[in-house]
């Protein structure tokens, strides 16, 4: 072997170890510098996946946390309480880092024929922080809170197609009024925490009593929180003694915090500085595709976007890939007219991608008698980062096919209750969703509340009712295929880009080979995931 | 002294009608924001259901001047009320936080008000000298700029080039005495700078206003010292006001430090105030507006005392 090779041998061992590189890249480079497929193996089990090893207390900078920030499951909201929820409380099932669904608090879990009833056998081994089994009672009172005429829980809706939820003892069952194949799925909505019952049946949730893998014993909202671990937690992992979170909500503090090494790990980075944080040896930063979505809804029903020559003219005349590289800085997924990521299950990868062409949206326009056409579009600040600059952006790329797009920048407060759903057409942000049923159930089924583009699309919603309680998963790829053709043809709804979560950690800190695409920072699962290397 | 006993009860007196007053202008000031707290908690995910439900269980469907008059009840018992968002006791909810902001404000003040003080005098003795010049367009330039950018230039060369100093001032239990300085040092230097010059350059104008009058040239005719001449003869006169530009800036450490604390990731009041205006929780957001306002209408008075504490006509009115 050639000194080079050597060289470049030894430096992607170091990348492994730091976790800079993936399997696959390491893989294709040891063969490049003349490995054999079963010493490159070799040379990745040795050096890569250091095996995991307990100890240490992982400070976290975590984004979007405020004084208002609280313990009740049905209005979790900012990233810290949903950071905190997977650190502290158990689901019935959790996504796993490869981004299949896997046990916590359910071990196994079977659907009736015609997936209208799911029966949820639990974990006997799991315990709350107060020493207390996690029992059937305590998963009814959880999903209970949710359910009913007076709950303000924002996840009602998730469940209403609930009718009854029994205690088996040793599991749980959950009757539904139509079949749905993704009930697991829906289990890991961060809302769906397992809290303990009260003797009255009802759930409590302001002890912050959860049997996740860490308990807290110091907590002020809005500022951080200290967790230790709960040695009888039931899960694998839980590397790390104690977890400190801090609440660094200005972007600049948290890098400068991961920096000075004041802080293992941060939620989120600024895409501006990513080029800059990633030539600091101390740091890897992760950048991963995700579920969330930036969304721009036309009311169907309203002029000029009843037209469908508009609405193609209108998807054909963005570029995303320039939208994606100025305004995320790479940061994003190129989108395609539908709202399903790859980083959703089912994700069909075989439907053509569409292109910015302008000459073709310009003919549309003219075959309709529309050239010149002018429609206002609202966004704001606080929708997303560079929310209005991707708009005017997109107005400048749209001019080229002869389209006047008038960008009215709303104001930041009160935009998801005068804005979204009103302005005919809009910008939004999606959060990340685990199945394509349940975004598509959301936002795109005809009586859907928050049907933000007022698509009726008969076929697509006949697709949506069968693939919902179809339990063959070849069948029901199939008909996602269908449904994401139908949105990106006949649609109402600009895709540009799926953003991704961009965070980072000290080489100090290990992760294993995958990250999981449902939240940021490995699903927020970090703390019971990753450990010092 | 009796006048001065009398002056203080009366414009404390006045000082709860101000409180009044702000408490009226704030009330309906959130009222008039749009949005209310239903729709700012449930956020995207709010249904017209989920909203109705929880505007009901907040008691948000009875007319304004009802909720007011009712919050009104709680606080002139001394009753703040519960955080909307949270149901945490207001109380509660502020005072660690008030603790924090006014440590920072106090460790501020120790270091900016004699720094400032002794450099106005100087500035004063050594006027339009090289010192002189220097020192004002110093201070001038750290006034000028935003506190934030004052923070992340201090956070940039103490904290990631020097490392001298921790880049975030988060504060844990079990910090001695000396851990809490360090640790906050920056966001208490940030404000030095920001609050010094003001204090500088009016002590500065004070003295030297006085420079120019009879009995300045006598002392000076005498022989004594410049120094001396300032600091006995001409400073003593100078206090009112450098005293009032004091007790203002003491002020605006409570009140204007939002900034700081963002940057550097300080627990104090100023950010509850801005999560409590954005999320409608008005008892928070009266309470915190009435510590603030109530700063403000203290300090004034102590200023006015000691402007007549100091000053013997005043003191002994004929």
């Amino acid at each position: 072997m050639t000194k080079k090779n050597q060289m470049l041998i030894d430096r992607l061992a170091e990348a492994a170890r730091q976790g800079k590189i993936s399997r696959r890249n390491f893989m294709h480079h040891s063969m490049a510098a003349g490995l054999t497929t079963v010493t490159a193996t070799g040379l990745w089990t040795s050096s890569a996946l250091s095996q995991p090893k307990s100890g240490g207390t992982l400070r976290v900078a975590q984004h979007d946390g405020n004084t208002a920030d609280t313990h009740d499951i049905g209005v979790y909201q900012s990233n810290f309480d949903i950071g905190l929820v997977h650190t502290h409380r158990s689901f019935l099932t959790m996504i796993n880092p490869d981004g299949s669904l896997g046990p916590d608090l359910a071990t196994e879990w079977e659907a009736s024929a015609d997936a209208a009833e799911w029966t949820f056998r639990l974990n006997s081994a799991a315990t709350f922080h107060n020493g207390n089994p996690v029992t059937a009672n305590d998963v009814v009172a959880s999903m209970n809170y949710h359910r009913g005429e007076a709950s303000t829980s924002a996840a009602k809706a998730l469940l209403a197609g609930v009718t009854d939820i029994r205690d088996n003892g040793d599991s749980v069952t959950f009757v539904l009024d139509s079949g749905n194949a993704d009930l697991p799925w829906l289990m890991t909505d961060y809302h769906l925490a397992i809290v303990p019952a009260n003797p009255d049946g009802t759930a409590d949730w302001q002890s912050g009593i959860g049997s996740g893998p860490y308990r807290i014993v110091e907590l002020d909202f809005g500022t951080g929180a200290r967790l230790v671990r709960h040695d009888g937690w039931h899960g694998e992992g839980a590397y790390f003694d104690e977890i400190e979170m801090l609440v660094i909500n200005d972007p600049n503090a948290r890098q400068t915090a991961l920096v000075t090494g004041d802080v293992d790990t941060v939620t989120l980075l600024e895409n501006k500085t990513l080029g800059l944080l990633a030539r600091n040896s101390d740091i890897v930063v992760e950048n991963v595709a995700s579920a969330q979505a930036l969304t721009m809804p036309m009311h169907m029903d309203t002029a000029p976007f009843d037209v469908p020559e508009v609405r193609m003219a209108l998807k054909l005349a963005i570029n995303r890939e320039e939208l994606v590289e100025k305004i995320t800085f790479g940061a994003a997924t190129v989108g395609n007219d539908f709202h399903h990521s790859p980083a959703m299950p089912f994700w069909p990868d075989d439907i053509e991608q569409r292109q910015y062409d302008p000459d073709q949206a310009r003919s549309l326009l003219a075959s309709v008698g529309m050239e010149g056409l002018s429609v206002n579009f609202s966004t704001a600040d606080s929708v997303t980062t560079g929310a209005v600059d991707a708009a005017v952006l997109y107005a400048e790329q749209a001019k080229a096919a002869g389209i006047n797009i008038n960008v009215v920048r709303e104001p930041n407060d009160g935009y998801w209750s005068d804005v979204w759903l009103v302005k005919p057409w809009c910008m939004v942000t999606w959060g990340a969703r685990p199945t394509p049923d349940v975004m598509y159930s959301l936002a795109y089924q005809a009586d859907a509340a928050w049907n933000e583009s007022r698509w009726k699309n008969p076929r697509f919603n006949e697709l949506l009712q069968q693939a919902k309680s179809e339990l063959d998963n070849d069948l029901r790829a199939e008909m996602y295929r269908e449904m994401a053709v139908l949105a990106r043809d006949d649609g109402g709804t600009v895709i540009p880009y799926f953003p991704n979560f961009v965070y980072a950690r000290r080489t100090n800190v290990s992760r294993g080979e995958h990250l999981s695409p449902a939240w940021s920072a490995d699903g927020y699962r970090y703390a019971s995931r990753w450990w010092f290397a | 002294m009796g006048d001065l006993l009398g002056l203080v009860l009366k414009r404390l007196g006045l000082g709860l009608v101000a409180l009044l007053v702000v408490s009226v202008l704030i009330f309906f000031a959130v009222e008039l924001l749009p949005g209310d707290i239903a729709q700012a908690v449930l956020g995207q995910s709010a249904t017209e259901e989920t909203v109705q439900a929880l505007r009901e269980r907040l008691g948000l469907d009875r007319p304004a001047i009802v909720r007011y008059f009712d919050w009104l009840g709680g606080a002139v018992t001394g009753d703040f009320g519960v955080s909307l968002v949270s149901g945490e006791r207001v109380s509660e909810a502020i005072s660690d936080r008030f603790v924090n902001t006014l440590f920072l404000a106090a460790y501020a003040a120790v270091l900016a008000v004699p720094i400032a003080i002794f450099l106005g005098i100087l500035v004063a003795l050594l006027r339009n000298s090289i010192f002189d010049r220097v020192a004002n367009v110093l201070t001038l330039t750290s006034i000028s700029s935003p506190e934030f950018f004052l923070g992340y230039v201090l956070i940039l060369y103490l904290a990631v080039r020097a490392s001298m100093f921790p880049a975030i001032a988060s504060l844990s239990g079990d910090m001695t005495f000396l851990e809490l300085l360090h640790r906050t040092f920056l966001p208490a230097l940030t404000l030095v700078l920001v609050v010094t010059a003001h204090m500088m350059r009016m002590t500065r104008a004070a003295i030297i206003n006085l420079l120019s009058s009879p009995y300045i040239e006598m002392a000076r005719l005498k022989g004594m010292p410049p120094f001396k001449v300032i600091v006995r003869h001409a400073l003593p006169n100078a206090w009112a006001p450098i005293i009032n530009v004091v007790a203002l800036n003491l002020a605006y450490l409570i009140t204007g430090v939002v900034l700081v604390e963002v940057v550097f990731v300080y627990p104090g009041v100023g950010q509850l105030l801005v999560d409590a205006v954005s999320k409608r929780d008005f008892p928070i957001v009266q309470a915190c507006c009435l510590i603030f306002a109530a700063t403000f209408i203290l300090l004034n008075l102590a200023a006015d005392v000691g402007t007549i504490l100091t000053n013997p006509r005043l003191r002994h009115p004929k």
